[in-house]
């Protein structure tokens, strides 16, 4: 018996288009690296608001452009935002996150700044975000099924301790909530060298199976176009190393820990794409933190267990990140970071069982409400995956 | 108290989950998966976190963790040694 059954609900705010979240953001989204000190203005300005700067957005084409802009527009779009106000150099791209973002039918307005400078645009966009910030604060949250709960996951500064404990602990809350239909995710493409057949068999059918294993070799193509050497300190980190992990086969097996032993990978996307059906979707993605708990956050999820060994510290803005550890060591000495222990399972304390229903205990609360040590800290990583350069 | 953990009965290496295992110590083992318990002696210094050996293992030879290969020994263990990157590599890159 689970602490979550087909019955459990949590506090939500349902969106315009039926979507539920568990925070109710009001952004200042740039859309290029010019609009950063706009939209840190019009947040400094309207309390209740946040501006999420990063550096790209400028000539960039092709696959790394479409990223970009699904980037942009989902995190835009994520249920965890009531309401957006953009901010571009010129209007044109600025229309296209705007439109991209109306599709949720939540309130969005953009400004181009070219033609008006600065100053007028921050007064102009700050009077729509004080509409905004306004507006959220009188949303009210409303009892939603756990099937509403979509629900993400990445280890990071990872040891042998992950493999041992704390990914088993997501496993184990994964398979509790894949029974009972939600929408799940994994990804960190590379970090399944070793493991792709395990993943593969996992598969729910061929076509699946087929569109995993397509992603898996583009990443394997990539590293050896690029690698001078066997990636040691890059993957796995100097950090994993320090940790006692030693190949990426090593590291893979742990990192498949998170997806349980009864769970099928029920579908596969690209970076920051949209799942189309309950399940588990493998997401092509890098396996740096941040960047990939950003990518989780763009196609849609609204909670996020991050396991983690050494000690990974990162959040994100709009994605309330929960870290667990089983790391005894790291557990006494980074507490502040922490928000589940479960070293007690390499004591054999507790049982896997009891760690993953732990797990969701806390991924009620946070839903319901309650910070991670990451949000309370302040930790709002928000990091756009690259493809290549710009033109 | 596990100073030790190892996932498959399989395995030939296993985690040290306690801190301050040194050269000698007898060390209790618990098995994840059939939830048995084994002994081994260190031969060396172990941090938390990194891998005992446990069994001797020649270069070249395939190293077992959770049921699988997850590397291949690059230079000579002995059974209770410190097992890490300098004597075990991937294969995969």
């Amino acid at each position: 018996m689970s602490v979550i059954s087909k019955d459990t609900t949590f506090m939500g705010y349902r969106r315009e288009n039926g979507r539920v979240g568990v925070r109710n953001y009001v952004l200042i989204l740039p859309v290029d690296d010019l609009s950063n000190a706009a939209c840190e203005a019009v947040a400094n300005n309207i309390k209740g608001t946040m501006a999420i700067p990063h550096p790209y957005g400028r000539l960039q084409f092709g696959a790394d452009l479409d990223l970009h802009f699904r980037t942009l527009i989902g995190t835009g779009s994520n249920p965890n935002v009531a309401a957006v106000v953009v901010i571009g150099i010129e209007e044109g791209w600025t229309k296209r996150i705007v439109d991209g973002i109306a599709a949720t039918g939540k309130p969005v307005t953009g400004f181009g700044i070219e033609g008006y400078g600065d100053h007028e645009t921050i007064k102009r966009a700050s009077k729509v975000a004080k509409e905004y910030t306004q507006w959220a604060s009188e949303k009210q949250r409303e009892a939603c099924n756990i099937k509403e709960l979509w629900v993400s996951t990445k280890c990071g500064e990872s040891d042998t301790t992950s493999g041992c404990g704390a990914n088993p602990t997501v496993g184990n809350a994964f398979d509790k909530l894949h029974a009972l239909g939600t929408y799940l995710c994994f990804g960190e493409t590379s970090e399944i060298t070793g493991g792709e057949s395990i993943v593969a068999a996992r598969c729910a059918n061929d076509a699946v199976r087929e569109k995993f294993m397509f992603m898996f070799n583009r990443y394997q193509d990539m590293i050896n176009r690029w690698k001078t050497d066997d990636l040691s300190e890059s993957q796995p980190t100097k950090g994993n190393i320090a940790g006692g992990l030693t190949t990426i086969e090593e590291k893979a097996l742990g990192n498949i820990q998170k997806i349980g032993k009864k769970c099928t990978v029920d579908g596969v996307i690209d970076k920051a794409e949209m799942p189309t059906h309950p399940g588990l979707w493998f997401m092509d993605s890098s396996s740096a933190a941040a960047e990939m708990v950003t990518l989780c956050a763009a196609s849609g999820y609204v909670v996020h267990f991050f396991p983690t060994g050494q000690g990974n510290v990162i959040g994100n803005p709009i994605l309330p990140v929960i870290k667990l550890c089983a790391n005894p060591r790291t557990v006494r000495l980074m507490s502040e970071h922490m928000d589940v222990d479960c070293s007690a399972l390499l004591q054999s304390e507790k049982t896997l069982d009891q760690t993953g229903d732990m797990l969701l205990e806390c991924m009620l609360r946070t839903a319901n409400g309650r910070l991670t040590a990451a949000e309370a800290l302040g930790h709002r990583e928000f990091v756009l995956t690259r493809l290549f350069e710009s033109a | 108290m596990n100073h030790f953990v190892l996932h498959d009965a399989h395995d030939t290496v296993a985690v040290v989950v306690v801190e301050g295992v040194k050269a000698g110590m007898e060390l209790n083992g618990w098995i994840m998966d059939d939830n048995k318990h084994i002994k081994m002696t260190a031969r060396q210094d172990i941090p938390i976190g990194h891998k005992i050996a446990l069994k001797d293992m020649s270069s070249g030879e395939t190293v077992i963790k959770y049921g699988v290969d997850i590397g291949k020994v690059v230079a000579p263990i002995k059974a209770g040694e410190h097992a890490h990157v300098h004597n075990i590599k991937t294969k995969r890159w």
